[in-house]
C-alpha cells in the first residue's frame, strides 16, 4: 500500500494529467463551438489529425532543407500549423455549416459526419492508409519525482498546453471579442441587435477551436511519433466525453473535464488493463450523461430535443 | 353558460354534433395509377423479380453479392426506422448488427443451437442493448444520442476484440447456414428436377426475410399509429407531447425496433459470411449505412432501398471507384444535406404520372354557410373601419411581439 502511494499513485496521476491536457485542448474547441451555435462538430477530431499531418509535411520539408530540427523549429511549425488548421476550420464552417444554420438539427449533424468523413478519407487518398512516422520526436531524459518518472518532453508539452489555455482564457474573458462570443452563447439574436457581427464571431470561434486542435495534433505527433488518418476519431470522441464531464459550453469545464477524464482513464487502465481503456472511457460518458448531463461545472438548464 | 350546458349534455350521454367539414371529402383514388396501389404493385413485381434471379443466372458471384446487398437493405430499413421516422441520429448502428451476428455465431458454434433457434435470443439481446443505450440517453438532446451511440459502437467492437468467447481479434469461424427442424440449407434441395444449392436456398431465404418481411414490415409500421407518433415526435416533440404522445417511450420504441431489425440482419450476415470478426463492425460501416439512408431519402421506403443497393453494389460495378468511394460519400453527404436534404427519393414524393388527390378550393359555391361567413366578415371589417385606425395600430405591435416570442421559443 505504501509502495503504491509512493510509486504508482504519483505516476498514475502524472500520466493522467499529461494525457488529460491533450484532451482538454481538443475539448476546448468542441465546447466553444457547441456553446455558441449548439453544433456538435464531429469533424473536430479530424482537425486534430489534420494538424499532425500538416506539421508532418512542414517538418519534413524543414528537415529536408536544414538537415535537422530542434525545439524552436517545432514551436514555429506549431504556430504555422495552428494558423492553417484554424483557416481550415473557418472554411469548413463557411462551406458546410453556415448554409444549414437554420436547418433541423439532424441535417447539421449528418453534415458534420460527412465533413469528418471527407477529411479522413481525403487525407487517406493523399498519404495512404499506412501510419506515417513523424519526422521529429521530442526526446529527453526523465526525472524521478516522488517515485514516478517524468520526462522532459512531457513537461514541455504540458507547459505549451497550459500556456495556450491561459491565453485563450484571457482572450475569452477579458477581450471585447471574447465578450461578443459569450454574448452569442447566451442569445444570438439579442447580440445581433446590439450590433455584433455574429457570423464573424462564429468564424473566429471556429478558428480558435481548430487552431487549438491543430496544436494538440502537432504535439501528439511529436510525442508519440506515429500518425494515421483515423487518429482523430477516438480523440474526438474522448474530447467530447471530456467536454460533457466538465459541462459542455463551459470554458473552464472543458479544461477541467479533460484533466478529470485523463485521471479517470489512467486509473481505469491501471485497474482493468490497457485493452479496456476506451470501453471504460465511453462507459464513463454514458454514466455521466445519465446521472449529470450538464457536467461538473455546467449550469442546470432545462433543455429539450 | 354554454359550456356548462354542453358538458351536462355530454354527461347525459347526449350526442354532440361535430362541426361540418370545411372541404367535401375527396373520393378515394382507384385504378392501378393510384399512388399507393401502384407502389405496392411495383414492389411485388420487384420482389418476384428478385426471387427469380437464380433462374436467370446461377453464377455464385451474382447470388453472393445480391445476398449481401439485400441484407444491407434490411440493415438500412432498420436504421431508417431510427433516423428517418423517429429523427434520432444513430452513429453506432452497426453495433446492433454486431450484437445479432455475435449472438448467433456464439450460440451456433459453441452451444450447438441451430440458426433458427437463435433468433428469439438475438431479438432479446437486441432489445436489451437498445434499452441499455437508449434508456438513459433518449431523455437527453438528440446530439447526445448521436455521440453516445458512436461510443457504444466502439464499446461493442472493443469488447468483441477483447473477450475470449467472441474469438478475440480473429473472430468466429464456421458459422452454419440456416436449418429448420433438422433440415439444413447445406443439404441442398431437389425440386422438379432442379437442384438448389445451399447458397441459392439461402438467397431465397434472405430475399423473403430481408426484402419481404423487413421492408414491408417497417413501411407498414411507419403508416400505423406508432409510425405516425414517430414522425410527429421527429417534426415537433413539444407539440406532439401536447397532443398526448409520450415522447420518451415513443423514441425508445423506435430505437428498440431499429435494434431488432439490425440484430436479425446481423444474424443473416453471420450465416452468409460464415465468419465474423471485429473489423467488420467498425464505425465506417455505421457511416455507410447512414449514407444509404440519407442519400436515398430519410423515411422513404423506395429511397432507402435504392440508397442501400447503391452503397453496397457501387464498389462491385466501379472497381476504380472503390478506392475513392469513401471520400466521395463524405462529400456527397454534405452536398445532399445542403442542396437536397430530403434525399434522392423524398419520403412524400409521388411519381409525376400517378393520380393525385385534388382538394377543391374553398369557394362561396361549394360551402353552404360561406356566403353568411363572408357577410359577417365584411360587416366586422366595416365596424373596424368605423372605429378608425386606432384598432389597427393597437393590434399591430401585439402581433409582432407574439411572433418574435414564438421564434425565440423555438430556437
Amino acid at each position: 500500500m505504501i509502495e503504491f502511494i509512493t510509486g504508482d499513485l504519483f505516476q498514475l496521476i502524472w500520466n493522467g494529467l499529461f494525457v488529460g491536457s491533450f484532451y482538454a485542448l481538443v475539448a476546448l474547441g468542441y465546447s466553444m463551438v457547441y456553446g455558441i451555435i449548439k453544433l456538435l462538430n464531429f469533424a473536430h477530431g479530424d482537425i486534430y489529425m489534420l494538424g499532425s499531418f500538416i506539421a508532418f509535411v512542414l517538418l519534413g520539408s524543414v528537415i529536408g532543407f536544414l538537415g535537422t530540427a530542434s525545439l524552436p523549429i517545432l514551436l514555429l511549425v506549431l504556430l504555422i500549423t495552428m494558423i492553417l488548421t484554424g483557416g481550415i476550420g473557418v472554411l469548413i464552417e463557411r462551406v458546410a455549416y453556415r448554409p444549414l444554420r437554420n436547418s433541423p438539427r439532424l441535417a447539421v449533424l449528418i453534415t458534420a459526419v460527412g465533413v469528418s468523413f471527407t477529411l479522413e478519407y481525403g487525407v487517406r487518398q493523399i498519404f495512404g492508409p499506412a501510419p506515417e512516422v513523424f519526422p521529429f520526436r521530442l526526446s529527453g531524459e526523465s526525472v524521478e519525482v516522488l517515485g514516478g518518472r517524468v520526462s522532459v518532453p512531457q513537461i514541455v508539452l504540458m507547459v505549451i498546453a497550459a500556456l495556450l489555455m491561459w491565453v485563450l482564457q484571457l482572450y475569452v474573458m477579458r477581450s471585447k471579442e471574447g465578450r461578443a462570443m459569450r454574448a452569442i452563447a447566451l442569445d444570438p439574436r439579442a447580440t445581433l441587435l446590439m450590433g455584433v457581427n455574429v457570423n464573424r464571431v462564429i468564424s473566429r470561434t471556429f478558428f480558435i477551436g481548430s487552431a487549438l486542435a491543430g496544436a494538440a495534433g502537432v504535439m501528439a505527433g511529436a510525442y508519440y511519433g506515429s500518425i494515421d488518418f483515423l487518429m482523430g476519431f477516438t480523440i474526438g470522441l474522448k474530447a467530447f466525453t471530456a467536454a460533457v464531464i466538465g459541462g459542455i459550453g463551459n470554458l473552464y469545464g472543458a479544461m477541467l473535464g479533460g484533466l478529470v477524464l485523463g485521471l479517470l482513464e489512467s486509473f481505469g487502465t491501471f485497474v482493468l488493463g490497457g485493452e479496456w481503456r476506451d470501453v471504460f472511457t465511453f462507459a464513463c460518458l454514458i454514466l455521466f450523461l445519465s446521472i449529470r448531463p450538464t457536467g461538473i461545472l455546467g449550469a442546470r438548464i432545462a433543455e429539450r430535443m | 353558460m354554454a359550456t356548462t350546458r354542453s358538458t351536462d349534455a355530454a354527461a347525459r350521454g347526449a350526442y354532440i354534433e361535430a362541426p361540418a367539414p370545411l372541404h367535401a371529402r375527396p373520393a378515394p383514388l382507384s385504378g392501378l395509377l393510384a399512388p399507393q396501389r401502384f407502389m405496392n404493385t411495383t414492389g411485388l413485381l420487384l420482389f418476384i423479380l428478385a426471387l427469380s434471379v437464380p433462374f436467370i443466372t446461377a453464377s455464385p458471384y451474382v447470388i453472393s453479392i445480391l445476398t449481401s446487398a439485400f441484407i444491407y437493405v434490411m440493415i438500412a430499413m432498420g436504421l431508417n426506422v431510427v433516423v428517418g421516422y423517429a429523427g434520432l441520429l444513430d452513429l453506432g448502428y452497426i453495433a446492433f448488427v454486431a450484437v445479432g451476428a455475435y449472438t448467433s455465431g456464439i450460440l451456433t458454434t459453441q452451444f450447438g443451437f441451430s440458426m433458427f433457434e437463435t433468433i428469439p435470443i438475438v431479438i432479446l439481446a437486441c432489445v436489451l442493448a437498445g434499452v441499455v443505450i437508449g434508456g438513459p440517453t433518449l431523455r437527453l438532446r438528440s446530439d447526445y444520442l448521436a455521440i453516445v451511440t458512436l461510443g457504444f459502437g466502439e464499446i461493442i467492437r472493443i469488447t468483441a476484440t477483447n473477450l475470449s468467447i467472441t474469438g478475440g481479434a480473429s473472430g468466429i469461424h464456421g458459422i452454419p447456414t440456416w436449418s429448420f427442424f433438422g433440415w439444413s440449407f447445406a443439404d441442398g434441395l431437389e425440386l422438379f428436377g432442379i437442384t438448389f444449392t445451399s447458397k441459392v436456398l439461402f438467397y431465397f431465404f434472405v430475399v423473403i426475410v430481408a426484402l419481404g418481411l423487413a421492408t414491408v414490415g417497417a413501411a407498414r409500421l411507419s403508416r400505423g399509429k406508432l409510425g405516425r407518433a414517430w414522425k410527429s415526435i421527429r417534426d415537433d416533440e413539444d407539440a406532439s407531447e401536447a397532443m398526448g404522445i409520450n415522447g420518451y417511450t415513443t423514441k425508445l420504441s423506435a430505437y428498440i425496433i431499429g435494434a431488432v431489425w439490425g440484430g436479425v440482419a446481423g444474424s443473416l450476415l453471420a450465416s452468409h459470411l460464415s465468419a465474423i470478426s471485429p473489423p467488420s463492425f467498425e464505425f465506417l460501416y455505421s457511416a455507410l449505412i447512414l449514407m444509404a439512408v440519407v442519400l436515398g431519402g430519410m423515411g422513404s421506403t423506395p429511397g432507402v432501398i435504392i440508397g442501400a443497393l447503391f452503397v453496397s453494389l457501387a464498389p462491385e460495378f466501379l472497381r476504380e471507384f472503390s478506392e475513392w468511394r469513401y471520400l466521395i460519400f463524405g462529400v456527397l453527404l454534405v452536398v445532399v444535406m445542403i442542396f437536397r436534404p430530403a434525399g434522392l427519393w423524398p419520403a412524400n414524393a409521388v411519381l409525376p404520372f400517378l393520380k393525385k388527390r385534388r382538394i377543391e378550393p374553398l369557394t362561396t359555391t361549394n360551402i353552404p354557410w360561406a356566403a353568411e361567413a363572408k357577410q359577417a366578415a365584411e360587416a366586422k371589417q366595416a365596424a373596424d373601419a368605423a372605429q378608425g385606425r386606432d384598432g389597427d395600430a393597437a393590434r399591430g405591435p401585439a402581433e409582432n411581439g407574439s411572433g418574435a416570442g414564438r421564434d425565440g421559443g423555438a430556437r
